[in-house]
């Protein structure tokens, strides 16, 4: 019983993980209806960034905001850079150009900082909780993943510039008959998405270790994630994560063994979106021709 | 013109064949999977391209053909070329199988789910059920097929005529699929899904069928890889061969028959063009590269093409 | 229309595949080898999920500019043509081809991993290339008799996993064993050795032997399962990633078990310093290769040969990481290989002296480490001894344990 209520908590460490990875796959499918491959490898050099600074003196919380800051404006740069000028170009391309990021940013990570593993400190430090089942920074991230869901969820549901995004997305001419700065707000929410992934990035690297690969496993669980509880709802996609996570391990120790537990999440996630195609959270969007 | 461009497929083909008299038996090989990748991205073609369903996990397919070849012909003595129809029907079948809920999933949800299925693919492969025939994790060796008839031609030579002759069937057969009534329905329900269904076609049903030739194809090009490398094992086939494909489905041109052409040329050839750049980031020239093309030619090296072609005109 | 296109396409390319030509291999009497240079070729992985190891090539890169600063071997230099598989087999057979046929190498030295070793062994044995030093520890390298071409160079990973037994044996002989071993052929040959010794005990040991993938973001799951297995011994058969989650996860779980961990993963800079070196006290590993920060090494003459190569050959490298010394010594040995080739650089005479070396010291590996062939024994090394974390160094305990090994 200790053992699986100790998977289970195992399971929600993980999940906040995966969560707050989907979180910026969300955002970013929010502001720009497309899914950034390169996402996570972003993440993973933003949190270079912080490590180069705090290497060099920089206290937590400053190196922290300043890689959120510079990861929005890198964001932010590329998709001004990048894919603006694909707007006309079929969606293809423009996974093609994601895929192109993917490699450049892990492989110009590799060069600038090595292959070496590196530890990241974490801002939650101290002896584990509830009789070493859970560690302050499973709690400590968890909480600051939960901080940003609210804060992207209020951001989408309640603040002019949020629907302002969203309308760009979601039909970009309309939008800019309204006068809504369509070009601004896609780099917004790539700026937006760098920002939340850089966070992600900065909360997962003390538990996976900083390297240049330390996203290729993590993001994969993320879109699952995202998918199960719905790409388009920034709740639905935590919820998706946290559930990837518990199934995941529970699936793991007690059903098919490690071996097969990613094939078993594959599973579930196809069965669930045969039941719900949109997701659990999501909404069927009925297109009218 | 309308006899001229037949006249220089073939004129091309027969070039493409009498290569294997004048280039290295080095390049012949590199050749040979030039031809090896162009047939898997043909098949990715197929369903992407043709009938917009996006998938990102056709290496799994690859895998499976490689796989059924190597363990017919290793643990069974089955001759190379004998293993082939059976890869078809096997790919096909899995393909169908797969693409039957799969299918149900709209674009991006088809394209992470079959991403999914790319990144399951090496464990699936090891798992210790299967062990007995897949040689788990060290793999299985193939030996090099020698040439038949008394052929004064060496393995390599032969090898790559025979791929070459499996893929130009494959191509004109994909030709002739698009061409016709239901490469009409495959765009009809790429393009106006709704429309084609008031029209009488059976989406689902096409869909699933289009992922299942598609698979066949992308399988039977895993088999021609398999005797082209001489071993198969998980590692071979992880989520960079799926996206290796869908870069060379990209970089040649999706709703083309010759795009997958320029594609295999572009993927069999461009890591190599990366090393000789820079040792300390291939990966970085790669994806700069990749980026240039999406940006210079957005539809691909055929579509390009093909646009310069009509303005020429 | 797609005929037009390929019309279009058809003059360049045939254009450039014409003047490659049909050019056989360099056909003097030694393959490889011209009266100013040797070619010698390498796959490994610059690019993809192994890259880090690309550190190794880089490392022989820079060891052999310094062989031909200094003079080269009989009069000619080294033309060491390192280059990138991605550690994907299919693209090795490529470059393997491409280096032997085209680039004409005399012979390839240590290539990295098992997999894309594998995709080529049987090309170059039929070829009569010799395949040398391959970086891996897979028990495969030592097949003379069906490839005599081959040669492995550390020790095998089932002989490391062979001495843990023992060590467990005579220490606790009644513990129960954990076994955490990546799903591959590297983490599956420890579980071999391990029962190699154990014998019939291993049923009755081993009360937990679980697997977890690369593609795993965490093991956090399968320590907790572990832990919950009552063990109170643990092999860790992981890459430094993986031994690095572990280490912490085990300390987090206050589960203290008898710890051994791979000396594929027992580098402090990559491994115990990220983990925490409070945390790694206790743990054991075998190791062959001296650990750059161990204090014993300060003045060690060894050392400070290949502090003085780093510093003027690659100053720009982390020192810290174990792929360096490691290169150091194949690179030692290779030559070692070429000063016996004594101007007879033949294939055949490459693998008879790869194959006749005799107790061959090197800068870089622990005392007692010793580099012995025979065209009987494809081991070159077979020796390992047991370290012990102390909370800031390993401290070596025991003596250098020749692994049992064919």
């Amino acid at each position: 019983m200790d053992e699986f209520l100790h998977q289970v908590l195992s399971g929600i460490a993980s999940g906040g993980i995966y969560a707050s990875v989907a979180l910026a796959l969300v955002m970013i499918f929010q502001a720009t209806h497309h899914v950034n491959f390169a996402q996570g490898e972003m993440a993973m050099f933003s949190t270079y960034i912080a490590l180069a600074l705090i290497q060099a003196g920089v206290p937590y919380w400053g190196a922290f905001a300043i890689t959120v800051t510079a990861s929005m404006v890198i964001g932010a740069v590329i998709q001004r850079v990048l894919l603006t000028p694909m707007a006309g170009s079929p969606v293809l391309a423009s996974v093609g150009v994601f895929i192109g990021l993917l490699l450049i940013f892990n492989s110009v990570a590799g060069w600038l900082f090595g292959y070496t593993l590196k530890q990241f400190p974490s801002p939650f430090e101290g002896p584990p909780v509830l009789g070493g089942f859970v560690t302050r920074h499973d709690l400590g991230s968890t909480a600051v993943t939960l901080v940003v869901l609210a804060g992207v969820y209020v951001f989408f549901r309640f603040t002019n510039l949020g629907l302002a995004m969203r309308a760009a997305a979601y039909n970009p001419v309309s939008s800019r008959l309204m006068g809504i700065r369509v070009g601004f707000m896609l780099s917004l929410g790539w700026g937006l998405a760098a920002g939340i992934g850089a966070v992600a990035g900065m909360m997962i690297a003390p538990v996976v270790f900083l390297d240049p690969n330390m996203m290729s496993g993590v993001l994969l669980y993320a879109f699952a994630g995202a998918l199960l509880g719905g790409i388009a709802n920034p709740l639905g996609a935590v919820f998706g994560g946290f559930a990837i996570g518990i199934i995941e391990n529970l699936a793991g120790a007690y059903i098919v063994g490690s071996e097969l537990k990613l094939t078993l999440a594959l599973v579930i996630i196809v069965v669930v979106l045969t039941v719900r195609p949109a997701g659990l959270f999501g909404r069927v969007v009925v297109s009218r021709v | 013109m309308r006899i001229l461009l037949p006249l220089a497929s073939v004129l091309l083909v027969i070039a493409a064949a009498a290569l294997a008299f004048v280039a290295s038996d080095y390049r012949l090989f590199q050749l040979t999977m030039v031809v090896v990748y162009a047939v898997a991205i043909l098949g990715l073609a197929l369903v992407t391209g043709f009938n917009g369903q996006i998938s990102l996990g056709h290496g799994a397919f690859y895998a499976v053909g490689a796989y059924v070849t190597a363990i017919l012909m290793s643990l069974y003595d089955v001759p190379y070329w004998a293993t082939l129809p059976v890869s078809a029907v096997v790919c096909a079948v899995i393909g169908f199988l797969i693409g039957l809920p799969a299918l149900r999933l709209g674009g991006l949800y088809l394209a992470l789910t079959t991403f999914a299925l790319a990144v399951a693919t090496p464990q699936l492969l090891k798992y210790k059920l299967f062990e007995g025939w897949t040689g788990g994790v060290q793999g299985l060796t193939l030996d090099k097929p020698d040439p038949p008839f008394g052929l004064q031609i060496n393995a390599d030579q032969w090898l790559y005529l025979f791929t070459l002759g499996v893929g130009v069937v494959l191509f004109i057969l994909a030709g002739n699929l698009v061409r016709g009534r239901i490469g009409l329905a495959m765009r009809a329900i790429r393009d106006h899904p709704l429309a084609a269904e008031a029209t009488g076609i059976d989406v689902a049903l096409f869909k699933t069928r289009t992922f299942a030739v598609s698979a066949m194809f992308t399988g039977i090009a895993g088999s021609l890889g398999a005797i082209a490398v001489g071993f198969v094992a998980p590692d071979s086939f992880t989520v960079l061969l799926s996206i290796t494909l869908f870069v060379g489905l990209v970089v040649g041109g999706v709703a083309s028959i010759a795009g997958p052409v320029f594609g295999g040329v572009f993927i069999a050839f461009l890591p190599n063009v990366a090393e000789e750049i820079s040792k300390a980031a291939p990966g970085a020239v790669y994806g700069v590269v990749l980026i240039a093309f999406m940006y210079l030619l957005p539809s691909g090296v055929a579509g390009g093409l093909g646009r310069l072609l009509r303005r020429a005109a | 229309m797609y005929r037009r296109t390929l019309l279009a396409a058809a003059g360049p390319f045939a254009a450039t595949l014409g003047i490659m030509g049909r050019i056989g291999p360099a056909s003097a009497q030694a393959p490889g080898v011209t009266s100013t240079e040797i070619k010698i070729g390498q796959t490994q992985a610059y690019s993809g999920p192994a890259s880090a190891y690309g550190a190794i090539g880089r490392g022989l890169v820079a060891y052999f500019k310094r062989v031909n600063d200094q003079g080269g071997i009989a009069g000619r230099k080294i033309n060491f043509i390192s280059v990138d598989d991605g550690y994907l087999p299919p693209k090795t057979v490529e470059q393997t081809r491409r280096l032997v046929e085209q680039e004409g190498v005399s012979f390839m030295l240590n290539g990295l991993g098992t997999p894309p070793n594998s995709a080529v062994q049987r090309y170059l044995n039929q070829k009569k290339v010799p395949q040398l030093f391959v970086s891996s520890g897979a028990e495969k390298w030592a097949n003379p008799k069906e490839f005599p071409w081959t040669i492995g160079f550390q020790p095998s990973y089932r002989t490391e996993a062979q001495i843990y037994a023992k060590y467990i044996l005579q220490n606790k002989p009644d513990g129960k064993l954990a076994v955490l071993y990546q799903n591959d052929d590297f983490g599956k040959d420890y579980v071999a050795g391990l029962r190699d010794v154990l014998g019939d005990k291993y049923e009755r040991m081993a009360v937990k032997v679980i697997s977890y993938e690369v593609t795993d973001p965490t093991i956090d799951s399968q320590a907790v399962t572990m832990q919950g297995s009552g063990a109170d011994i643990l092999v860790t058969a992981a890459t430094p990633k993986f031994a690095a989650q572990v280490i912490r996860k085990i300390y987090d779980l206050n589960w203290k078990p008898l710890h051994f961990v791979t000396n594929v993963s027992a580098s402090v800079g990559a491994v115990i310093t990220p983990a925490g070196p409070e945390r790694a006290v206790g743990l054991i590993t075998a190791a062959y290769v001296k650990e750059v920060s161990d204090p014993d090494w300060k003045n060690d003459p060894g050392m400070n040969e290949w502090r003085a190569f780093m510093q003027e050959y690659m100053p720009d490298s982390d020192v810290t990481d174990v792929n360096y010394p490691f290169s150091y010594a194949i690179g030692g040995t290779a030559m070692q290989m070429l000063k016996q080739c004594d101007g007879d650089f033949s294939r055949e005479n490459i693998l008879k002296q790869a194959t006749n070396l005799h107790d061959l010291q090197l800068p870089t590996l622990l005392p007692g480490i010793i580099v012995n062939t025979s065209p009987t024994n494809y081991h070159p090394i077979r020796q390992l001894q047991l370290s012990r974390w102390s909370g800031t160094r390993w401290e070596r305990f025991g003596s250098v344990i020749e692994g049992a090994g064919a």
